[in-house]
């Protein structure tokens, strides 16, 4: 089977299309145009550097190229992490907690794929390192998000129902367990529901691109299945990380609720 | 014999704050709105960072874990909340004579916080609390939203607490005649001065 190469021009003609919803958004003042111009715009760039990185990457194997590329994504949701959480703790603890928790378990959970399961000579292989790492990074990173954000924003709200449980000598985890659950909730349904639609309602990304590159069917289900897997031990574990830490710090040493450490952000 | 001692204890805009509440006392405490009352109490069950020491009997606050002091401190809040969709598992054990003491019987323990008024939260959170017998009260308004029986109702039953446990008390209340029947002595917090009143005895 051959592959049909996509030509720049093919590229710009589907980016009509996101020019033509900016317009329908502008037309109707759904004040949306904005956003979809400098999302779509990213897109581009952000995608085109990557292409041109992996080419590089790709052409010249070596462990520091992957380590390092492998960082860089490592930050970069680290920071999403933190952006999408409205409120956020203040200083360094959110970007801190959304980072420590991704490596912990984005990091572990490639690495065990690289090593056991799919077991590469090297084992960096940046062709498998980076996409793997990647697709999990980013789901984990919606799994944090999501359920931090959840966290903070309950814990907020109910603030004097935590502090009332405090004071029947509640220890900070008890009075927070119920809002923990619901933000791994939160943060895991995601997660759960893709794992239920799969193959169903969706198709998912990786399995139509490896369908579309020319692998055979069953091939690309084996992997997607495998993708499936990690992505919901790393979100979950990764989520579970994160609500610890960040439950933690919203009481000090003394066990009192601290929401003087959340900030508010539009 | 429990006793509360405060010592230089400095929250938020309070001035240093020195007070002792012995052992079965009941000190209440007024001012004006705004004036920090519910601050200090807050500071005394160490809800808020503060400074200065608090002594339950011999024992310091900072060298007691914070959940072990609270449940000896025992806070009860202007406003009562909930968290569980019944009553019941919010209660460490059941004492029926306070139930029927405060015009509840058993079957209160089976219905849905949802469906309680105003007053009957703050009366159940009242036994709540006592339900996990702290060995000294703090109380904010116990009785702000009850007539005039339930409020005698509730008189009764921190006294008789207060007896039985031989608890200090300290009891943040604006009605001049429920400070007359209950208190042996009377505070008035005021531009962030503690102002002995009378003593009631």
């Amino acid at each position: 089977m051959s592959i049909i190469t996509l030509t720049w021009w093919d590229v710009a003609v589907a980016a009509l299309l996101v020019l033509a919803l900016a317009g329908l958004s502008f037309w109707q003042r759904l004040a949306l145009q904005r956003q979809i111009l400098i999302a779509g715009t990213r897109t581009i760039v952000q995608l085109a550097l990557v292409g041109l990185i992996l080419e590089i990457i790709f052409a010249d194997v070596r462990l520091l190229w992957v380590v390092l590329m492998a960082m860089v994504m490592l930050a970069v949701a680290g920071y999403e992490t933190m952006a999408r959480q409205k409120r956020r703790l203040n200083g360094f603890w959110a970007y801190g907690i959304g980072t420590v928790s991704l490596f912990t378990s984005s990091f572990t959970v490639a690495l065990f794929a690289l090593l056991v399961i799919i077991g590469n000579d090297p084992w960096y292989q940046p062709q498998y390192a980076i996409p793997l790492l990647g697709m999990m990074l980013g789901n984990t990173m919606n799994g944090i998000a999501l359920s931090l954000d959840r966290l903070m924003s309950t814990a907020w709200q109910q603030r004097a129902v935590i502090e009332q449980r405090l004071m029947l000598g509640q220890h900070w985890k008890e009075a927070i367990s119920e809002l923990r659950v619901e933000a791994m909730r939160a943060g895991m349904i995601p997660t759960i529901n893709a794992m239920a639609a799969v193959g169903v309602v969706s198709l998912p990304g990786m399995m139509t691109g490896q369908i579309l590159s020319g692998t055979s069917p069953i091939e690309a289900v084996k992997y997607q299945i495998m993708i499936m897997f990690m992505v919901a031990a790393g979100a979950g574990f990764g989520t579970v990380v994160a609500l610890q830490l960040g439950a933690r710090r919203l009481f000090d040493e003394r066990e009192r609720l601290r929401l003087e450490r959340l900030k508010v952000v539009d | 014999m429990p006793r509360l001692r405060l010592q230089q204890l400095v929250c938020d805009r309070l001035q240093p704050i020195d007070l002792e509440i012995g052992a079965a006392e009941i000190v209440c405490l007024s001012g004006p709105s705004g004036a920090g009352k519910s601050t200090l109490l807050r500071a005394i069950a160490d809800l808020d960072p503060h400074q200065g020491e608090v002594w339950l009997d011999e024992q310091e606050q900072a060298s007691v874990p914070a959940p072990q002091w609270r449940s000896r401190v025992g806070m009860l809040a202007a406003d009562s909340l909930w968290w569980f969709d019944e009553v019941r598992p919010h209660f460490a054990r059941v004492e029926q004579e306070w139930f029927q003491m405060l015009g509840f019987d058993l079957h209160v323990l089976d219905w849905q916080v949802s469906r309680l008024s105003r007053g009957e939260r703050q009366r159940l959170a009242l036994l709540r609390l006592l339900s996990h017998t702290p060995n000294a009260l703090l109380l904010d308004e116990p009785s702000a939203n009850l007539d005039v029986e339930n409020t005698r109702r509730v008189e009764i039953l921190i006294e008789r607490y207060r007896d039985v446990q031989q608890a200090p008390v300290l009891w943040i209340s604006h009605d001049s005649e429920q400070i007359r029947r209950v208190a042996q002595r009377h505070c008035r917090l005021e531009g962030g001065h503690l102002v002995i009143q009378e003593s009631n005895t």
